[in-house]
């Protein structure tokens, strides 16, 4: 079985919401319809996005850390808004494992959504029916796309390659081997919902200078006992060339 | 949550009918079955049904206002196996299908045992109703305040209850020999009530959320705030899960909904059965559904959905 999913690394996430706007406009743009656009740019704006970016701090000033937090539908392997829909518009494909709502079918209840602990289901405003993160289905199989580009439109928007796209069912594959060597983990375990998306912690960044980077291994002092000249602290044209 | 007012009206309104209608049928049975009972007379369940369908059509009507695409209504009864939704909505027509034949059956005085045995299929979906609503809430299992056995027991007996204070208004006008019983079952089940939704009231308050902010984003870190969600002016999120109230406000609905919905009706009903006043008995319905309608809003707003977690601060 396949299970296709995003693994989103928040080491490299920087917030800037290329995935968000891409998500958007290639989304609204489809055969399914648009998603609503409420008063863009007036006081009150309002609409629907599957993907928002969020930002957490954590720790204390002055040991702070700001996460940037991308969220949309994490494609559960045991969805629980899958069984409440009272209609069988929302469901998941056997196929790739991909949690849908087929609108045509959709009567706006919102119980799915209430169903949903991640709050990843938005009701269209305009459309009244449910809408979510497809995983763009009409893109990832879209023949009429060059091969390269067959990827969530969030995916090849990111700058930083934070997010990535593949089966987590496969072992080998790229999402797969991230989880498992760099610690992916799921949001709300508590709940037994198996999201298939994962998320990637962040990561001590350590910089590893050997003592002969810093010290030139050339140093004349070395050679003939006499002071280098000039003395290592101020600038020479080596530093200038280092980088 | 934030409250919809067409689901409170939808429960409410359709608990009331099925508890008339249990009233109803339970003061038939007693008489079928001989026991010390009065026929009322079929006037009294004509009126009865009439009152019991109008109920149920109405909270029917208001169920509509609840839904985005209401002409693909239709479709909601093709998932019965998974869904309490799908369930409830083939159970409300089978139950209001029954109450009308029932109806009919004593206005065309058809044979008493096809009457009774229409009367125990109404009374079923009455009380399969009960079940699929407080279901539809109760198996929402990270909505720690409605996943509980209390949701079901409430939403049966605090129907039944306002059915049956309507019950015992309507035998004033029409049955006075009956009201006294029907007085008495009612006090009964307002007390039953106020013990059993201060039994959830108390549940709910000592209740240990199990999702946090840690478990929400996945980092363990006692101290994390949110800087910003992500959008400025509101979502759908941000709307339909949340009640925007103080909590003095919540506060103020609990002790509003405790007074109207169990505590006011109580001498009301005592004074309306000792003087066979019809006035009084109205009276007491229409404070004890007054009492129920804060009760069902208090029931949503109190219910605190994890999404909320990931809408904490806007920017
Ligand atoms: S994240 Fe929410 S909407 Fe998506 S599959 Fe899981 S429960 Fe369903
Ligand atoms: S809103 Fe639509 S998809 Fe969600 S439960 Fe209702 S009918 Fe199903």
């Amino acid at each position: 079985m396949t299970q296709m999913a995003l693994v989103i690394d928040l080491n490299v996430c920087v917030g800037c919401q290329a995935c968000v706007t891409s998500c958007k406009s290639w989304n609204t743009s489809g055969t399914a319809g648009a998603l609503a656009d409420l008063r863009p740019y007036d006081e009150d704006p309002t609409g629907t996005f599957f993907n928002r970016v969020q930002t957490f701090e954590v720790g204390s000033y002055p040991n702070t850390e700001t996460v940037h937090f991308p969220k949309s539908c994490l494609h559960c392997e045991e969805p629980p808004c899958v069984p409440v829909c009272p209609t069988g518009a929302s469901y998941k494909r056997e196929e790739d494992g991909i949690v849908l709502v087929d609108y045509d079918k959709c009567i706006g209840c919102k119980y799915c959504s209430w169903a949903c602990p991640y709050g990843a289901r938005e009701l269209d405003m305009e459309r009244k029916e449910m809408t979510k993160c497809t995983l763009c289905v009409d893109r990832i199989y879209n023949e009429d796309l060059p091969e390269r580009d067959r990827k969530p439109a969030c995916v090849l928007a990111c700058p930083t390659s934070a997010r990535l796209f593949g089966d987590v069912h496969d072992p080998e594959s790229v999402v797969s081997t991230a989880i498992r060597e760099r610690g992916g983990y799921q949001l709300m375990p508590e709940w037994a919902t198996q999201p298939a998306n994962h998320y990637l912690p962040r990561r001590k960044t350590e910089i590893s200078i050997r003592p002969d980077q810093i010290m030139r291994t050339d140093n004349p002092r070395k050679v003939d006992g006499l002071q280098p000249k000039p003395d290592a602290s101020s600038p020479a044209l080596d530093d200038a060339a280092s980088w | 949550m934030n409250p919809a007012f067409s689901v409170i009206l939808l429960t409410t309104l359709t608990g009331t009918s099925q508890g008339l209608f249990l009233a109803m049928f339970g003061a038939h049975l007693m008489h079928a079955l001989n026991m010390p009972s009065i026929d009322p007379g079929s006037d009294f369940y004509i009126a009865g049904t009439v009152v019991s369908l109008l109920l149920a059509g109405g909270g029917l009507v208001a169920s509509f206002f609840h839904l985005g695409r209401p002409e693909r209504a239709w479709r909601t009864a093709t998932m019965w196996r998974t869904s309490w939704l799908s369930r409830e909505v083939i159970v409300l027509p089978a139950f209001m299908g029954s109450v009308a034949l029932y109806g009919l059956g004593h206005l065309l005085d058809w044979a008493p045992q096809a009457v009774l045995a229409i009367g125990a299929a109404g009374a079923f979906f009455a009380v399969a109703l009960f079940i699929c609503t407080g279901m539809i809430y109760a198996c929402l299992k990270f909505l720690q305040e409605w996943a509980t056995p209390l949701t079901v027991v409430n939403y049966l007996v605090l129907g039944c209850a306002s059915g049956v204070t309507l019950a015992s208004a309507s035998a004033a006008f029409s049955a006075a020999s009956l009201t006294p019983a029907f007085t008495l079952a009612a006090v009964a089940l307002t007390l039953l009530g106020l013990a059993t939704r201060s039994a959830s009231l108390i549940r709910n308050s000592r209740i240990r959320h199990r999702s946090t902010l840690q478990s929400a984003i996945g980092i363990h870190h006692p101290r994390i705030v949110q800087k910003s969600q992500g959008l400025m002016g509101g979502s759908f999120n941000t709307r339909e899960f949340f009640h925007h109230r103080t909590l003095a406000f919540l506060r103020s609905v609990k002790w509003t909904f405790l007074l109207l919905a169990f505590i006011l009706p109580l001498p009301l009903l005592a004074f309306g059965a000792l003087n066979a006043s019809a006035p009084l008995l109205c009276l007491a319905f229409v404070i004890q559904y007054i009492g129920l309608l804060a009760e069902r809003w208090y029931f949503f707003a109190q219910a605190n959905h994890p999404q909320n977690l990931y809408y904490q601060t806007i920017s």
